[in-house]
């Protein structure tokens, strides 16, 4: 196949592109969650995106809620921003952060003011924000403005013998035409650690992989009481056929196909080293590891599943694929792609590669995944220890 | 082309996956080897569903399991070629 060599994007005011074009309500904490989602329930076009945290967070901790946030308000899927929050001042932080890209974005303290106040005057401004972003148009843009993160999910074998492997065969497709791509799941690569660590550009890039790996493995291993066996695999791995983590890790491997990362990012770390393959310390949680993607500033997601994980994620549309034949008929409306046919030897991986290249692009110029049509608006803040 | 019952991802695998909604005792199964596209036999000793593993050699207590050429785990209870092989007769050496 001829890959296609551009998509219909939005052009932002940094130069980056969105796939979508969002306006959200962001809640800087818990108590302001209240207030956001009656903003968005006034102004059409707009959606809160609530979460648990933003109090009383300290340390390596604080600065990582306020990476997320402010990585969410930075993503060119978002086209502008309104920020609600109890105090002025981490309001204000996020606020200033998010305008260094230029897009609208203005924020609302609720102390001193109560809710109902900043109801009124956030919703005058979501109003202008929503009619503004209303009449932005999809322009043509080269495939090198897509930022792919991929993660998988409810996981089985067939993951690994195709869903993964098509994921892999995007890759080794797109990364030469310039797209970022993001894996992470640092957890999960446990058991093909060593195989993965090969797998970067430079010996720095595969000690600083080990490093990662071995300082959540380090902490893993500290607080479990047994050993992971309970939960990885999952017991919905379990019973797609999944026996051990090794078995997991070399599956979930495929979805890098042969390629070699450029470098590792913190949690939520905005890629820095130009086009390529990048890794992404984040736990293996669909929603917090998802979450972390989007704000680090991908634009589109793939996601391959076995069993039938269901997750989307607020800002960055989820593409879904399966190779598991009963997955694809029995939760038919949740897989944006079919790749069963691998199982049949009815299709090869370099067919399967294209089709999720065209699903991808179809996604990216505003087709709406399952994902989104369902609703699903999952926002996960990554927690790294307790409150003071 | 015949019906691939079972996937091998690599030639050194000593274990396949089958890839219908189940093989039963006894049943023919024909397994396609990705890596080489070579196509291979063996016959079923326990009803194994989809997704799920079957051993290709007879392995001991202490074998390695290899799949996708790589090492995913010891035999904890010996296992015939033609066998179930999952969480009752292999598990992890990470833990």
């Amino acid at each position: 196949m001829k890959i296609p060599k551009s998509f219909l994007g939005y052009k932002r005011e940094n130069g980056r592109v969105g796939t979508r074009n969002h306006v959200i309500i962001l809640p800087v904490d818990d108590i302001s969650n209240a207030c956001a989602e009656a903003v968005a329930n006034n102004i059409k076009g707009t959606f809160a995106i609530p979460h648990a945290y933003g109090r009383l967070q300290f340390g390596a901790d604080l600065e990582l809620f306020f990476d997320t946030m402010i990585g969410t308000g930075k993503n060119p899927n978002v086209a502008a921003v309104i920020v609600i929050g109890i105090e002025p001042k981490w309001t204000k932080r996020i606020v200033d952060a998010i305008a260094t890209t230029k897009k609208p974005v203005e924020g609302f303290s609720i102390e001193g003011a109560g809710d109902i106040k900043t109801i009124m005057k956030a919703s005058q401004k979501a109003q202008e924000f929503s009619q503004w972003a209303s009449e932005k148009q999809r322009e043509e843009c080269p495939l090198s403005d897509l930022w792919i993160s991929v993660k998988c999910g409810e996981s089985d074998t067939t993951s690994g013998m195709a869903a993964n492997p098509a994921v892999g065969n995007l890759m080794d497709k797109l990364e030469p035409l310039g797209v970022h791509l993001c894996f992470g799941e640092t957890s999960e690569l446990t058991g093909a650690e060593k195989v993965c660590a090969t797998r970067g550009k430079t010996p720095e890039v595969s000690k600083k992989f080990m490093k990662t790996w071995s300082d959540y493995n380090d902490f893993i291993l500290k607080e479990a009481t047994n050993d992971l066996s309970e939960s990885q695999p999952t017991a919905g791995n379990i019973a797609g056929g999944l026996t051990t983590i090794e078995e997991k890790a070399f599956g979930n491997f495929q979805k890098i196909g042969s390629r070699k990362f450029i470098d590792v990012l913190t949690p939520a770390e905005e890629p820095k080293k130009g086009p390529g393959l990048y890794f992404m310390d984040t736990s293996s949680a669909a929603g917090e590891c998802l979450t972390l993607q989007a704000a680090a500033g991908f634009n589109i997601h793939l996601f391959p599943t076995g069993q039938g994980n269901i997750i989307g994620n607020a800002i960055e549309p989820v593409v879904k694929l399966t190779g598991n034949p009963s997955t694809a008929i029995n939760m038919k409306e949740h897989i944006d792609l079919d790749v069963s046919k691998i199982l049949k030897r009815e299709m090869n991986m370099d067919q399967a590669g294209d089709e999720l290249i065209k699903t991808t692009i179809r996604a990216a110029s505003g087709r709406l995944t399952c994902a989104e049509v369902l609703g699903h608006k999952e926002f996960i803040m990554t927690k790294l220890f307790r409150s003071a | 082309m015949a019906k691939t019952d079972i996937i091998i991802h690599d030639e050194k695998d000593n274990v396949g996956v089958v890839v219908i909604e189940k093989i039963t005792p006894k049943q023919d199964c024909l397994c396609w080897i990705m890596e080489n596209d070579k196509t291979v036999n063996i016959q079923a000793l326990n009803e194994i569903a989809l997704g799920h593993k079957i051993a290709m050699v007879n392995l001991n207590e202490g074998d390695t399991i290899l799949k996708y050429g790589h090492d995913i785990g010891k035999v904890v209870k010996p296992i015939k070629k033609g066998e179930h092989v999952h969480v009752h007769n292999v598990k992890t050496k990470k833990w």
